[in-house]
């Protein structure tokens, strides 16, 4: 009885592997046959872990980009783009599976993600498949330096941390303490350029403070850092810890600015924190207000179905993220129209000399010889009333 | 000079090399196209070491020992340091900078995990003097709590200018085909059968069932044990540097008590005591793994939403059928037996005999 | 290092350490009586997190703090029937497999049902009041949890020493087989040990996740491990010494993340563990200890 049971367990097991491969083959063969006027294009996002939302969010601007242009003309013919979706679950190892998959489905360029660390993870594969990628959010220097495939249209961390560091000066917080997420190249990277400039300016440091990733426990670098008797802190974490660090920090009674970078612009701020995140000073890629056609455009499609609105935590809110994601996309496809290719080499050629002006949203698009874009505009925001609200415009060097 | 005998046997183990190989070459030439394959297949490979690696502690010498995560963190950080590019190291070692006297330090990878395999049984034979004392269970915590112990140490920022800390290692060297991974965990898994069916192997077997009696016919129990400790580490120790290879980055986060868990039920799936049940576990558990990930998907027939399928319902099913094994099956699918060509023999006369029974009947 | 800053850190970890304690309970119970680790342990206490954030979001916190103690003896008592009943004659190592095996279903149920992404833990407000000494600010449960251990954990050291229960339950974890000779039904009082287990687990996930606002899937794992070393540091199947083992555990975690080496916050507690092992296999309350359950 036990063996026969067994036995089926067993059977149903590969069966239904084998569903799965035949599924799989089956869908792979559907897509080699409709080669002929779609082309793919990957999208390379955290759906779940620890960036889960973020990344979620990111792909509804992704998807609204993709709603305005669903389409690319290569050599006269119309193509329609048709978006690859994988999942790199903020985690390092998947990510490295997720970028396989992208290349072995036959995309011809990949966007994303959120999350440095993931990108780093993934770059060498898209190079080494000669696969043009544009990154979006990740800010980290690594993820485009030595990588002739990686781009990136947002700024740099280097920038981001001299903007926060000058802003601390300016208000006159000389003396400052840092939280640092030991493991995660995104608020290290941010960390270490902070300190550089903050130090340059005449600034002290303090108390530097590290954390493990997936702790949840902040209370004893909080006393610490109430201890020291800083009057501003400095903790460019991902937004998970964002709640955490602010409630827990009410809970012991710390009373500090709070200076973050572009990761806690998400409403899980506002939502998880409520009043403790009052104040909260960060910088952002792009400001609500912008470009008032793009906000316009970009709520109605939101607000159309219930699925994105549920994507983006109930509201209509627009973060700094999304937009940089539609230029993203937008880029992608101007520089797939100007290789006139399908290539994959050529298409990064295209993107090594192209500028894009028109229909992008957080300003012109030139990649240097790194493949970053130069950008020296941030936008400062603070918390106020449960809101995202636009303090000053800064734009640095160049 | 010996004959050599061309039973049906051989024949049929060359056949069965023939097959792989053949099949391995398809894919190595369509290499774009079934790069996703290819991935597979390279990682059942390498858990298949580890879960042999697991399953010659667990199943073959019956101490129950979850330390594999760990080693193989190690190994993973040790291969990855060693067959970096050089060129690369500082750009990946921006926060600390390596350190002078392995930073010019390149080996071929089998050198490389050579050396991981032999740091990783030295720290065995250190930590099995403590550790394999233990009795089942506190022998279960002490060895997963030496796991995390490796990955705090291999994460802390102190040792950064070595280790680059938990942000990892990146850039490793791929394989160069997927005939070196398949080779590489091939010879692993074929040197831990030779040494299972030596007379150490025979010493391992006797300490499992009865300790007492084992002693008693002259088995030093200790250092059978530890005997079987290192050489279960060197393994797993490979094995992490391979996982590495394969990632092309090694991290912390990573080699978590999770992956140890998962290994063990590839261990317990494909039967605890059985290598060639390792190895089908392995390759059964990854393969699933990947292939149900329709699952994770959401349907619609029409506008109605097919219940159930969304982002995490795969690991749901496949926790379900791995608790039913355990349950109704804890034997496995090999329980202790091996796959050999005797096994699909008796599988064919049994048929055989069925179909003739029912034909009489 | 200022007096206040020292009573602030030690304030952190007791009321970090009264919730492992009352985990460990739950292991040292169950490891006394059926002699396995229940490894699914920290992961019953995920659950019971987000059993809290469900009911909260329904009923007003006075009547949800029964529902998530009810759900989660019932969780327990399920898995107990369904995991490890049918194993009790099993190899020792079929059991800790099936345990393992629930932990990583738990886990992965927990991952579809509710997402990985971290859910805030609701606030109540009677918990979360803050009051400041001085220098010195904590919330009230900080204050709280501590003395609920201790409090709990005496109530449960009478009802082992004092009842009927507690006296068949000693019966059990000495020699079940004389106990179920002597007419012990044996099943009932596991299922009993089970109840008591997980309905500390229970109020320790609400003082553990109150202070720590957020749960998601994983969040039981790590913390279910350090909770068996306290018990294990304790002595393990006595019940003051997981107590006394807990908050040995919580204050070393907080002493050493204060101290900035927050990477070893964890290992550090397996050090103490093997540490423990080799030289006094027994933990600090040892064989002595006459609340074996």
């Amino acid at each position: 009885m036990k063996r026969s049971l067994g036995l089926l367990l067993a059977t149903s097991l590969i069966a239904t592997s084998l569903i799965g491969c035949g599924e799989s083959s089956s869908s792979e063969s559907a897509q080699t046959a409709g080669n002929g006027d779609v082309i793919k294009i990957g999208v390379f996002e955290p759906k779940t872990g620890e960036n889960g939302s973020g990344g979620a969010q990111e792909e509804l601007g992704i998807e609204f980009a993709h709603s305005v242009r669903p389409t690319v003309t290569v050599g006269g013919k119309e193509y329609t783009i048709e978006l690859d979706w994988q999942d790199n679950q903020s985690d390092k190892t998947v990510a490295a599976t997720a970028a396989q998959k992208l290349i072995s489905d036959g995309c011809v360029g990949v966007i994303g993600g959120y999350g440095s660390g993931t990108c780093i993870a993934a770059g060498s594969y898209f190079s080494d498949a000669m696969i043009p990628a544009i990154g979006t959010s990740c800010t980290n220097t690594n993820v485009t330096l030595g990588n002739d495939y990686y781009f990136r249209v947002c700024y740099l961390d280097p920038f981001q941390g001299t903007v926060m560091a000058d802003w601390a000066i300016d208000q006159g917080y000389t003396e400052i303490a840092t939280i640092d997420n030991i493991g995660n190249e995104y608020t290290s990277g941010l960390v270490q350029t902070f300190k550089d400039e903050y130090e340059a300016k005449g600034g002290t440091i303090v108390t530097a403070e590290t954390f493990q990733t997936n702790e949840s426990d902040f209370k004893a670098i909080l006393t610490n850092i109430k201890n020291s008797g800083v009057k501003a802190v400095f903790a460019p974490t991902d937004y998970v810890y964002a709640p955490l660090l602010l409630n827990q920090a009410a809970d012991l009674g710390l009373e500090v600015q709070w200076i973050a970078g572009d990761t806690w612009n998400n409403p899980v701020l506002t939502e998880d924190a409520g009043d403790n995140a009052e104040g909260v000073v960060l910088d952002c890629f792009y400001a609500e207000g912008g470009n008032e056609e793009f906000d316009a455009a970009f709520k109605e499609w939101i607000n159309s179905e219930s699925k994105y609105l549920e994507a983006n935590l109930g509201t209509d809110n627009i973060i700094g993220n999304q937009a940089m994601c539609y230029d993203a996309y937008m880029v992608m496809c101007d520089a797939i129209e100007s290789a006139n290719s399908l290539d994959g080499t050529a298409i990064r050629d295209a993107l090594a000399s192209i500028t894009v002006e028109d229909g992008v949203i957080g300003g012109t698009v030139v990649f240097d010889e790194n493949g970053d874009a130069k950008k020296n505009t941030t936008y400062v925001l603070e918390v106020k009333d449960k809101a995202f609200t636009f303090v000053e415009e800064v734009t640095h060097g160049e | 000079m010996q004959k050599i005998k061309l039973t049906n046997k051989t024949i049929f183990n060359i056949a069965c090399v023939a097959i792989v190989v053949i099949l391995l070459g398809y894919l190595q030439a369509t290499e774009i196209e079934n790069s996703y394959a290819i991935t597979i297949i390279e990682r059942s490979c390498i858990y298949a070491v580890a879960a042999v690696s697991m399953n010659l502690m667990i199943g073959f010498t019956g101490q129950f020992s979850l330390g594999t995560a760990g080693f193989m963190c190690l190994g993973a950080y040790i291969t990855g340091i060693f067959t970096m590019p050089i060129e690369i190291r500082d750009q990946v070692y921006y926060l600390y900078g390596m350190v002078s006297f392995i930073h010019n330090i390149q080996v071929p990878l089998v050198v490389a995990l050579l050396i991981s395999g032999v740091i990783g049984a030295i720290i065995a034979f250190l930590i099995g003097w403590p550790v394999l004392r233990l009795k089942s269970d506190y022998l279960a915590i002490a060895t997963l709590g030496f796991s995390e112990i490796v990955r705090a140490v291999l994460g802390w920022d102190g040792l950064g200018k070595i280790t680059n800390a938990s942000y990892g290692l990146s850039n490793i060297p791929a394989f160069s085909s997927i005939f070196q991974a398949v080779i590489i965990c091939g010879v692993c898994i074929a040197l831990m059968l030779l040494m299972i069916n030596s007379s150490y192997g025979r010493a391992f077997k006797a300490v499992r069932d009865d300790d007492i009696a084992a002693e008693a016919m002259g088995i030093n129990l200790f250092k059978t044990k530890q005997l079987a400790f290192v050489v279960s580490s060197f393994f797993a120790t490979v094995a992490g540097g391979l996982m590495a290879v394969f990632l092309r980055s090694a991290a912390t986060s990573t080699f978590t008590v999770a992956l140890t868990y998962n290994i063990l039920l590839m261990v317990v799936i494909g039967g605890i005591g059985s290598v060639s049940g390792s190895v089908l576990g392995a390759f059964l558990i990854t393969a699933g793994q990947e292939w149900l990930r329709f699952l994770d998907k959401e349907y619609y027939i029409g506008s109605f939403k097919v219940p159930f399928t969304r982002t995490g319902f795969r690991m749901v099913i496949f926790s379900v059928l791995l608790m039913l094994f355990v349950l109704f099956w804890n034997k496995g699918i090999m329980g202790s037996k091996e796959f050999s060509f005797d096994w699909f023999k008796n599988i064919y006369i049994s048929i055989k005999r069925r179909i003739r029974r029912k034909n009489n009947a | 290092m200022t007096i206040s800053y020292f009573f602030q850190q030690l304030l952190n970890g007791l009321s970090l350490g009264g919730a492992y304690a009352l985990i460990a309970i739950g292991y040292t119970m169950v490891y006394g009586i059926l002699r396995m680790i229940n490894f699914a342990h920290g992961d019953v206490f995920m659950m019971a997190g987000y059993f809290a954030i469900y009911s909260m979001a329904a009923f007003p916190w006075q009547l949800s703090l029964p529902i998530v103690i009810i759900g989660t003896i019932v969780l327990g008592v399920v898995i107990e029937r369904i995991a490890y009943k049918p194993l009790r004659t099993a190899p020792r190592m079929s059991v800790m497999i099936s345990a393992i095996g629930v932990s990583y279903f738990l886990e992965n149920l927990a991952n579809y049902l509710f997402t990985a992404m971290p859910q805030s833990y609701p606030q109540i407000d009677i918990l979360k009041q803050i009051h400041t000494f001085g220098d010195i600010t904590v919330s009230r449960v900080t204050i709280i949890a501590p003395i609920i251990t201790i409090v709990l954990t005496f109530l449960l050291m009478t009802l082992v020493n004092h009842t009927k229960l507690g006296m068949a339950m000693r019966a059990c974890s000495k020699d079940q087989d004389t106990a179920r000779i002597m007419g012990i039904k044996v099943d009932r009082v596991i299922t009993m040990t089970f109840v008591i287990g997980c309905g500390l687990a229970a109020i320790g996930s609400i003082l553990y996740f109150t202070d720590r606002n957020t749960v998601q899937p994983y969040s039981g794992s790590l913390p279910g491990l350090k909770c068996f070393v306290a018990a294990v540091l304790g002595g393990i199947g006595s019940i003051p010494g997981a107590m006394v083992g807990g908050f040995i555990v919580g204050i070393c975690q907080i002493a050493i993340t204060a101290a900035g080496y927050s990477v070893f916050s964890d290992a550090f507690t397996f050090v103490l563990l093997i540490f423990i092992l080799i030289i006094r296999p027994t933990g600090i309350f040892g064989e002595k200890a006459t609340d074996k359950v």
